[in-house]
């Protein structure tokens, strides 16, 4: 018995691929099926039936002024939701890494409340709030009204991104090399001129990519809306209101056009946050 | 004589220079104040009082309302299937992110970003339509409806829709926390473990998971707390039947349009706690581990 | 153990890591494995090991192929860059776990588990240790921590990667005594990679000289200090002074000497001299010298007096050659920048510029 004979030079594929580490197979077909039945053909159906629901029906959908108005309400609040956050996110991010005071670190903490907090709980406390008999609601009822109008809309939508753009900025804004600054004073630079000539253009990839987070986020955002918003068709209707809607009317293909049309935005949406979040990595590596 | 005059005069020459010049490190004192208060109102405004007014409303009309509220059969119920829908749910989605993170950090292949990005979908989709998902596979109308239908089996409008829409929604959360943290970490040590003649499953056991073992909690409270607050997924696949397949959240909106608000409040508040106390276990664990344990926006 | 290497080739996507390796690894002996990085030295010690595969060729541990024997039954122990101890695990329990997860036939109590660890940590002086972390250890410390792991499966190969790259200056001196010392009583073959000539030099039986996916050469610290079969050898072991010569009919002249070059072919070749090797003598001064000496004469542009020795930078012409000689030379010839020298080169080592693998010392 000699051993083997020589082997020849070509590599395995990966699959036949020899691995020091056990488990590969396991781990990864695990992954795979459990992805597949959870999420990939779920999300294929849908888009099957949407792509299935024709032409006619696409058109039509598309041309409803009621869907033309849920859509112009879901994306044009959450846009104008996620520049608020991104103004007072950036704030906020900046008060807690360069500033003391008392109770920041409480503070702080409590930035991450929206993402722990169930939707429903921030729905009806928002609208109690917000509503003409309650605590912010009634002062301001001479003035303006928030429930039930766009503006509540904006009030909830906030609320579910404002942890977005403190976190993305907060550990750039940390990292920021203070040395920067000290140059630019020894410079003769003023400070306001220092603010925004050296200490912003760092902080702008991370603001971009939470604003771009936020704003996805307030899309499709169902739960903190709807007790807040009236619901109003044309007015504060939000689109996954209007799915529902369509479900409990039994218009599956309705409900599927528009969901189709949601995550096709929502995926060109992802795709741009892994393009900034390249180019940031790129931008700040060198 | 003249000359010491002149010497102990003071020379006019020299000006007089003014004090230490202070270089523009911070902004000053009042705009300093100002920016704090004004951040502080905006956080008020937005965090400090919703919590607040879950309480006050919670206990509007007395304490034994409220416990009432808490120990009436639906609301039971709807505790019930919560707890239910985390213990499913929960660990269902650690055993995949704990094979997810072991696949694509211990090993080498194509495709890996492409996986990631798959795993995070759907933190990219809105939760009605993860539920509407589900209806379109297991509704009366969907792809497999007549054929639950003839077997007498429910999904949707029952607990293994529920289940199904939010084992969607929570899918990513232990994934996303393992794969940076086993990343950084490397494979050195398996590999030492693995020449020192341990199995698979002992380095598994001995080796990795100690290292991973706080990312791995931190990811599961967080998968846990959306299993129990997911509330747009869950309204679209459960029918809102009371008592049956109404979650918590589903039985706040339920309360809620039935203007019963105390006891809406009041199922709010259970949710609310808990809520506060994962935070409070988040920011503890940050605190002592530094903030490489929280290294995702989620 | 015994090892063979035959034709071992291994690729990383479009390089070549591991080039047609070769080697024979003798029992109870102990290797260094040297070489720049990227020498593919690395990967030859992880084939070894087990946590790499090679494409073509094959390992043979006692005339057995060891490629088909997965890691856990290779007996083979391995001393990482860095460690890798288990950080959450005391010393302890580092050094005891390769006995603690052997299947359960095969593991010794509780009891014989415990004298073994105390055993290995008294062969690593470490006693008492048992109970530490490895946070709470220094770099030296941590580093006998893992070979006493690596030692405690009674391994019949053991491997260290650049066992003293992480430690600075004092301790890694210390700790290649020991390490030689420890090996003269186990007995166990040992390979060890490094890029540290000095070290390799200073401890291996023999060192095998490798460069892009190749092994140079492989022989005693002597054979190849002394006879270097390549320029990359001869320049890697040591500074080197290169000079331009030509091969005529078996001979080369360098300098007013003529050497004999039987195995260089005629033509173009280069001489290397090492800076030990260059005498210098002040032009006003020169006496005839049985070695060659250089036609022109040299201006010294640098002295550095580093500890016993002295370094000389010398230029003719465009070149600069480097001498080093001793402090009594250096003030015997009272040498400064500017003053003008004759050069003398001893032991001169030959290679065609024709076929880089040939020489003649």
């Amino acid at each position: 018995m000699t051993g083997a004979a020589i082997r020849n030079t070509t590599p395995r594929p990966p699959w036949r691929r020899r691995r020091v580490l056990p488990g590969f197979g396991l781990t990864l077909g695990f992954t795979l099926t459990y992805l597949s039945l959870i999420v990939l053909i779920p999300l294929l159906v849908l888009f099957i039936q949407a792509a299935g629901a024709g032409w006619a029906k696409w058109w039509a959908e598309l041309t409803n002024p009621r869907t033309l108005a849920a859509f112009r309400v879901s994306f044009g609040i959450a846009f104008l939701a996620a520049l608020v956050n991104a103004a007072f996110g950036l704030l906020i991010a900046w008060v807690l890494v360069r500033y003391r005071f008392a109770g920041r670190r409480l503070v702080d903490a409590l930035i991450d409340l929206p993402f722990g907090l169930p939707t429903a709980v921030a729905g009806i406390a928002l609208a109690s709030l917000y509503a003409t008999t309650g605590w912010v609601g009634r002062p301001l009822t001479p003035f303006v009204r928030i429930a039930f109008t766009p503006l509540g809309i904006l009030v909830a939508l906030v609320f579910v991104g404002l942890p977005f753009v403190v976190r993305t900025v907060e550990p750039v804004l940390r990292d920021l090399d203070r040395e920067l600054e000290e140059a630019a004073a020894l410079l003769g630079a003023k400070r306001a001129h220092i603010l925004i000539r050296v200490i912003f253009p760092p902080l702008l990839p991370a603001l971009l990519t939470g604003f771009t987070l936020a704003f996805a986020r307030a899309i499709g955002e169902y739960g903190s809306v709807i007790f807040i918003a009236g619901n109003m068709p044309g007015l504060t209707e939000i689109m996954p209101l209007l799915i529902v809607i369509k479900l409990e009317q039994f218009d599956y293909v309705g409900a599927t056009v528009i969901a189709a049309m949601m995550l096709t935005a929502s995926f060109v949406l992802l795709l741009a946050i892994n393009l900034l979040q390249g180019w940031t990595r790129r931008r700040q590596g060198g | 004589m003249a000359d010491t005059a002149t010497l102990t005069k003071a020379p006019d020459a020299i000006v007089s220079v003014p004090g230490p010049a202070r270089l523009p490190l911070t902004e000053p004192l009042l705009v300093r104040v100002l920016l704090i208060t004004v951040a502080l109102l905006f956080l008020t405004f937005f965090l400090v009082l919703p919590l607040i007014v879950v309480f006050v409303e919670a206990f509007r009309e007395g304490a034994r309302v409220y416990f009432a509220a808490l120990s009436e059969p639906e609301a039971l119920a709807a505790i019930r299937l919560t707890v239910l829908t985390a213990v499913i749910c929960v660990p269902l989605n650690t055993a995949f992110g704990l094979a997810a993170a072991w696949s694509i950090t211990k090993f080498q292949f194509a495709g890996k970003s492409f996986l990631l990005t798959l795993i995070d979908l759907p933190f990219s989709v809105s939760p009605v339509v993860a539920g509407l998902v589900f209806v379109l596979l297991f509704g009366l109308q969907g792809l497999f409806g007549e054929w639950l239908a003839a077997h007498g089996i429910k999904i949707i409008f029952a607990v293994p829709g529920i289940a199904l829409a939010t084992l969607f929604v929570t899918l990513p959360f232990v994934a996303r926390e393992l794969v940076p943290l086993m990343d950084s970490q490397g494979t050195t040590q398996e590999e030492a473990a693995i020449t020192l003649g341990a199995s698979g499953w002992q380095t598994f056991r001995r080796v990795t998971l100690p290292n991973i073992k706080w990312g791995l909690l931190y990811g599961i409270l967080l998968c846990n707390g959306r299993a129990i607050g997911e509330f747009g997924a869950v309204a679209v696949v459960s029918g809102h039947i009371i008592g049956l397949t109404n979650t918590m959240p589903l039985h706040i909106e339920v309360l809620y349009n039935d203007y019963a608000f105390a006891a809406s409040f009041a199922v709010a508040s259970l949710l609310t706690l808990m809520a506060l106390v994962t935070l409070g276990i988040k920011t503890v664990l940050e605190w002592r581990l530094g903030a490489a344990v929280a290294t995702r926006v989620h | 153990m015994k090892i063979q290497v035959e034709n071992l080739r291994k690729r990383f996507g479009s390089t070549l890591v591991l080039d047609t390796v070769n080697l024979e690894i003798q029992e109870r002996e102990f290797l260094g494995l040297l070489g720049p990085s990227g020498s593919g030295k690395t990967t030859l010690l992880r084939v070894l090991a087990g946590l790499e595969f090679a494409d073509g060729g094959r390992v043979l541990f006692d005339g057995k192929d060891a490629q088909t024997l997965p890691v856990e039954q290779r007996q083979v122990g391995i001393v990482f860059q860095h460690y890798a101890l288990f950080g959450h695990m005391s010393v302890f329990s580092n050094v005891a776990f390769g006995l603690q997860v052997r299947p359960r036939h095969k593991r010794p109590s509780r009891r014989e588990i415990a004298a073994k660890v105390e055993r290995l940590l008294g062969l690593v002086q470490l006693e008492g240790y048992g109970g530490r972390f490895p946070g709470q250890l220094s770099g030296g410390q941590r580093q006998r921590v893992a070979l006493a792991r690596a030692l405690a499966t009674e391994p019949r190969l053991l491997l260290l990667d650049e066992p003293f790259g992480a430690l600075d200056a004092k301790v890694r001196i210390e700790l290649r005594r020991w390490l030689r010392d420890l090996h003269d009583s186990t007995g166990i073959t040992t390979v060890f990679v490094t890029h540290d000539q000095e070290e390799a030099l200073a401890l291996a039986d023999r060192v095998a000289i490798m460069t892009e996916g190749r092994i140079e050469q492989a022989g005693t610290p002597t054979e190849v200090y002394e006879g270097p079969r390549t320029p990359f050898v001869y320049d890697f072991l040591g500074r080197t002074n290169a000079f331009d010569c030509v091969v005529r009919r078996g001979r080369v002249q360098i300098g007013d000497k003529h050497f004999p070059a039987e195995q260089l072919p005629d033509g173009p070749a280069v001489a290397f001299v090492r800076p030990h090797d260059v005498m210098v003598q002040p032009a006003d001064l020169a006496k005839p010298s049985a070695d060659a000496t250089l036609p022109e004469v040299g201006t010294v542009r640098l002295v550095a007096a580093l500890g016993p020795r002295a370094w000389v930078e010398l230029s003719i012409g465009p070149r600069i050659i480097a001498a080093e000689i001793s402090r009594e030379t250096l003030k015997q010839l009272r040498l400064a920048p500017g003053s003008k020298c004759t050069v003398q080169l001893r032991l001169p080592c030959f290679f065609s510029k024709a076929k880089p693998r040939n020489a003649a010392p």
